[in-house]
């Protein structure tokens, strides 16, 4: 097998028999980089010398009998993680030239841990987008493309498109993600591979740069639901640095994999079953409930009534926080100014940010600005933060009978670069069966359960209640096993 | 309350004022507010400065527990409600010094509610001031314009640094209440040790709203004159303020609200820059931050360990130790003088250490522009200085000699009566035979004396005393000579 | 609500964003569309309901950590200056600001 097609698990297993270096395992991701990236532009930066230093450092490790639980596990790292020393950019021409001296906990907690990173992931500008399509460093490609139209470029969704791009394609056996509305499980879904978003809290967002913070959240993607759980394992735990980090243990999240799903009731809402869906999602979400009463679960029927006011209470509160989050970037300390020679400070600012930010992050922070001005704070972002708390409620209510709940993962597909664009509200749907596990801090996990009618991979959604990524994985794991979803995207290593 | 409510003659009439203040003073902690950058005043630019304080790209905020704890101090010194539950708000808005484009700020829920201090005026009456919020935020940078010609320079060791937002409600009605309520909060907190009260530093700022009526009216519109660094240019303010919008009143005008500045070389507000757009802030609830949620037994804890108030100390000079309500002010309005005559009452008569305190040594500080902080003489000294006294080894005036050598010379006092000699006689012979001495040479007027001049007795004991180089215990001396003079 | 023009040139100056004129139709038809979509919110019944502010769910932190004063970091000049785009000595520069 090429070193690209295994698993983390099963690439720990052969670095741990001395089968494989970790430099041979990461000069084989390198050597894929170099051949899908021009192509996919999945990484905005390629750490090439210093993903063969770590890994030469982790082969010393290894031999030292001091091996670390990721040990030599290439990993891309979505830019919108502060790596020290490494350009971090959100995919944004404000921070274009931006190199943080710093390192987030997340990434730094997988460095303890023995990971090495390839790269900095192409995203959406600051995460926000659900295409790729918003990136100042150009577009991600899917590396799926339909059975009979394989000329036309998909998406790879969105905002962590180059990370799912570069797991699908073979270019790193796992990558971080955020997800604030659907950022990870969206992108896994549309690439045909896992992602999880845990529960707020769960990791922490200290070095993460900040798009809206009552939502954003860390999570990992790979290819099985196992590697999801191997790396969320060295991703999560409490940090003292982020005051909305949950001091809970850290469970061995990849030994819930093994658990089964006997005697889980498994709810299923009835709001989510949306006018217009296509049917082969209606039949795919049918199908994984099959799977799971065939492993002993108990499919249920619930309601989460206010699940149609997710999406317009996300766009509120959202760009709210993103509006103030991002009015740090002012070319002042950092990143790009733009000035006239005659510019005052507040001219500086105006050319400084109207250059340096994209389409959709400019509509997004006039929308948060508008909602939090005076005269509009209560009746849009105030309300929006009641329509979140009943949101969370029907949550807490569903918990009271059912252990998990299963949803589809999206609303579609992987959509064409051209399709979706002019109007941002069609674009924002993407994220319609996502968003509420944000806006009620939930765990989610996406996992592909099988192909559409044109051979493009379709995912399921499990969320679980808050902290309990196990039962998440439990159920994610039960479903992998009965999709036995073994369809590979056309462009990928070895290809 | 004061017996007549300050005015101002206006062409048209009398005119009364309404102000009221916005104290910003600066937390005593080591390190900032939500960073572990520290907080000395006087760094080398940029040097006290985290990636938190400069607005860098993920970096979070975490609450300094000393910081809450100050402003919980400062809430129970005023006398204050403390609220258990508040929470952090973001103040948005772009300036060069505001690194994260917004400041953390308490706006819907403060830290700290209604309270209320007591302050004393000039003609002995006290006046009740309302607080209204005490809350925590951070303070900005510093923008330097003067250093270069087209730019402005940015230091950010200030941003960041915990700072109180104190609230008083319009309760004040002349400039010396306002002066003398800004100087009761400067004095409260530094008895806390909560703001050490540094208005040439700037680590105590106040924004002074400020609006005139005529007599039984309800309120009119106000102005706030911003940024305030000394109670005198409070006090300035307030009055040059009211005079303006006198006139405009009185001319037909309407004054406008609007934020203004005082220009302190001129005496004179003038309004700041007319801003392009209304200030609109956008609070909300800083999602960074979870509520801050105080225990109730820590507050207590904190209540309990909290130092003697000046308000409590003044009342326990005049019960313990008899002293006027003017004296027990005067020694308990700054900590340290407090200090310092403690140290010398201690096992002493109260009386005499206050009158050498409020006398003697205030007259050498000034003198010798030194501080109570730093005196010419130590409390320990003029303590020892007060026991010989007592013990009659030195006479009132000897010790007020003694007591200009310690300034000079900063020597303790049994040294000094030591080395000159000082020492009061009062050996009963030697005092005799001064007497005779003095006698035998003025018969003549011992005879005018003895025949009914008796104001010369004066003389005589002018005479015993200079014979003894002033040394003569002055009430041996006097027994001894009316003994003779029969 | 519909926002009107001279709102969205407000808004832009409130977020210190430059538009060009030609953007402030387009803007203006972009965040009506979407703020129409928002407001189906208004429909929602939230009497008496407390509004959710953070994100932290059942068993996340229900109040803010606290860190002791010590002073941790700081003197790391160099590294808070390094990518700052206009560098005067030890500071940080701006166009002059007019007081």
């Amino acid at each position: 097998m090429r070193p690209t097609d295994l698993t983390i698990a099963g690439a720990l297993e052969a670095l741990g028999r001395r089968a494989l270096s970790a430099e041979e395992l990461t000069r084989a991701h390198l050597e894929a980089i170099e051949a899908l990236n021009p192509r996919l532009n999945a990484l905005i930066t390629v750490t090439a010398e210093q993903a063969l230093a770590q890994a030469r450092e982790s082969d010393a490790r290894r031999t030292r009998g001091e091996a670390r639980p990721l040990d030599g596990i290439p990993l891309a790292i979505k830019d919108l993680f502060c790596t020290a020393g490494v350009r971090t950019t959100a995919a944004s021409r404000i921070l274009h030239n931006f190199v943080p001296p710093y390192e987030s906990t997340v990434t730094a907690q997988l460095r303890r841990d023995g990971a090495v990173f390839l790269g900095k992931a192409n995203l959406d500008e600051f995460a926000m987008g659900s295409s790729n399509l918003t990136s100042a460093f150009g577009p991600v490609e899917n590396p799926w493309s339909r059975r009979n139209d394989p000329e036309t470029r998909l998406v790879p969704g969105g905002s962590s498109g180059g990370s799912a791009a570069a797991v699908a394609a073979r270019m790193a056996l796992g990558a971080t993600g955020t997800d604030t509305g659907g950022s990870i499980r969206q992108p896994a879904a549309f690439c045909g591979i896992v992602g999880i978003k845990p529960t707020y809290g769960r990791c922490s967002r200290y070095g993460i740069v900040a798009f809206a913070s009552s939502l954003d959240q860390a999570g990992p993607f790979a290819r099985t639901v196992e590697d999801c759980a191997i790396l969320l394992r060295s991703m999560s735990g409490h940090d003292p640095k982020d005051s909305t980090s949950a001091e809970v243990p850290v469970p061995d999240f990849a030994a819930a994999c093994r658990r089964g799903v006997r005697g889980l009731r498994i709810g299923v809402p009835k709001e989510y079953r949306l006018d217009g869906m296509p049917a082969e999602i209606e039949a795919l979400w049918r199908q994984g409930l099959e799977w799971l009463r065939a492993e002993g679960a108990e499919p249920v029927e619930i309601s989460l009534p206010h699940t149609q006011y997710a999406l317009p209470t996300y766009y509120i509160v959202a760009p709210a926080e993103a509006s103030s989050n991002l009015a740090r970037y002012d070319g002042v300390r950092y990143g790009l100014r733009v000035a006239a020679p005659d510019s005052d400070l507040r001219d500086m600012y105006e050319r400084t940010r109207a250059a340096g930010f994209g389409q959709e992050v400019k509509r997004r922070i006039m929308i948060g600005t508008y909602v939090l001005s005076a005269g509009y704070y209560e009746a849009y972002y105030l309300k929006a933060q009641k329509v979140r708390a009943l949101i969370a409620r029907d949550f807490e209510r569903a918990w009271e009978r059912v252990d998990a709940i299963l949803t589809p993962a999206t609303p579609s597909a992987a959509f064409a670069m051209g399709e979706r664009t002019d109007d941002p509200v069609t674009m924002y749907l993407n994220d319609v069966f996502t968003v509420t596990a944000n806006l009620a801090g939930l765990p989610g996990l996406a996992v592909p359960a099988g192909l559409d009618a044109e051979g493009l991979p379709l995912g399921l959604q499990v969320i679980g209640r808050p902290f309990d990524e196990e039962t998440v994985f439990a159920v994610g794991a039960a479903l992998e096993r009965a999709a036995d979803f073994k369809a590979l995207p056309r462009v990928r290593a070895g290809a | 309350m004061s017996a007549a409510t300050y005015t101002i003659e206006g062409r048209t009439g009398p005119w009364e004022l309404v102000i009221g203040l916005e104290v910003h003073a600066q937390v005593i902690s080591k390190a900032k507010l939500f960073s572990g950058a520290a907080t000395a005043f006087g760094a080398e630019p940029n040097t006290q400065v985290s990636f938190v304080d400069a607005g860098f790209p993920g970096m979070l905020p975490v609450i300094n527990r000393e910081c809450v704890a100050q402003a919980v101090r400062t809430g129970l010194g005023l006398n204050a409600e403390i609220n258990l539950w508040s929470r952090f708000d973001r103040k948005n808005y772009f300036y060069a010094d505001l690194p994260q484009g917004y400041q953390i700020s308490q706006y819907a829920h403060p830290i700290v509610g209604r309270g209320a201090v007591e302050i004393e005026l000039a003609d002995g009456t006290t006046r009740r001031i309302g607080i209204t919020r005490l809350h925590l935020e951070q303070d900005a940078g510093k923008s330097l314009h003067d250093q270069h010609p087209t730019k402005t320079f940015v230091d950010l060791n200030r941003a960041g640094i915990a700072l109180m937002e104190i609230v008083s409600e319009p309760d004040m009605r002349s400039p010396e209440e306002a002066g003398a309520f800004l100087a009761k909060l400067r004095q409260i907190m530094r008895y806390l040790g909560t703001c050490d009260g540094n208005m040439e530093e700037g680590s105590l700022r106040a924004d002074v709203n400020v609006s005139v009526r005529r007599p039984g009216e309800g309120y009119r519109t106000r102005c706030e004159v911003k940024n305030i660094n000394s109670i005198r240019f409070v006090m300035q303010a307030i009055e040059a303020e009211a005079r303006r919008q006198i006139a405009v009143w009185e001319e037909g005008g309407e004054v406008e609200q609007e934020t203004r500045l005082f220009d302190t070389a001129r005496g004179l507000t003038r309004s700041m820059r007319s801003k392009e757009e209304a200030h609109d802030y956008r609070y909300f609830p800083d999602p960074d931050l979870p509520p801050l949620v105080l225990d109730p037994a820590w507050v207590e804890e904190l209540r309990r360990t909290l130092p003697e108030l000046p308000d409590q100390r003044k009342a326990r000079y005049m019960r313990e130790f008899g002293l006027p309500a003017y004296d027990a002010s005067v020694l308990v309005a700054e900590k340290e003088t407090a200090a310092y005559f403690e140290e010398v009452a201690r096992g002493r008569d109260p009386k005499l250490a206050a009158n050498w305190v409020m006398g003697d040594l205030f007259a050498a500080l000034n003198r010798t522009k030194r501080t109570i902080a730093d005196p010419p003489v130590s409390a320990r000294d003029l303590g020892a200085l007060l026991d010989l006294i007592t013990d009659g080894t030195l006479s009132g005036k000897l010790a007020k000699e003694v007591f200009e050598a310690m300034v000079e010379t900063g020597r303790p006092p049994a040294a000094i009566v030591e080395e000159r000699g000082l020492r009061q006689v009062t050996d009963a012979g030697a005092i005799e035979a001064a007497v005779e001495k003095v006698l035998a040479a003025h018969a003549d007027k011992v005879a005018e004396y003895k025949a009914g001049k008796e104001k010369l007795f004066g003389f005589f004991v002018g005479q015993v005393m200079k014979a003894m180089a002033g040394k003569g215990n002055p009430a041996l001396v006097n027994a001894a000579l009316k003994r003779k003079l029969g | 609500m519909s926002l009107d023009t001279a709102t969205v040139r407000r808004v832009a100056a409130l977020a210190r964003i430059r538009l060009e004129e030609a953007e402030v139709a387009r803007l203006q038809a972009e965040l009506n569309g979407i703020l129409g979509w928002i407001e189906q919110l208004r429909s929602v019944d939230t009497e008496g309901v407390e509004p959710m502010a953070g994100g932290a769910p059942r068993g996340g932190p229900t109040r803010m950590p606290m860190r002791e004063d010590v002073v941790t970091e700081g003197n790391i000049r160099e590294l808070i200056l390094a990518n700052a785009p206009d560098r005067e000595g030890d500071f940080f520069a701006v166009p002059k600001v007019v007081e």
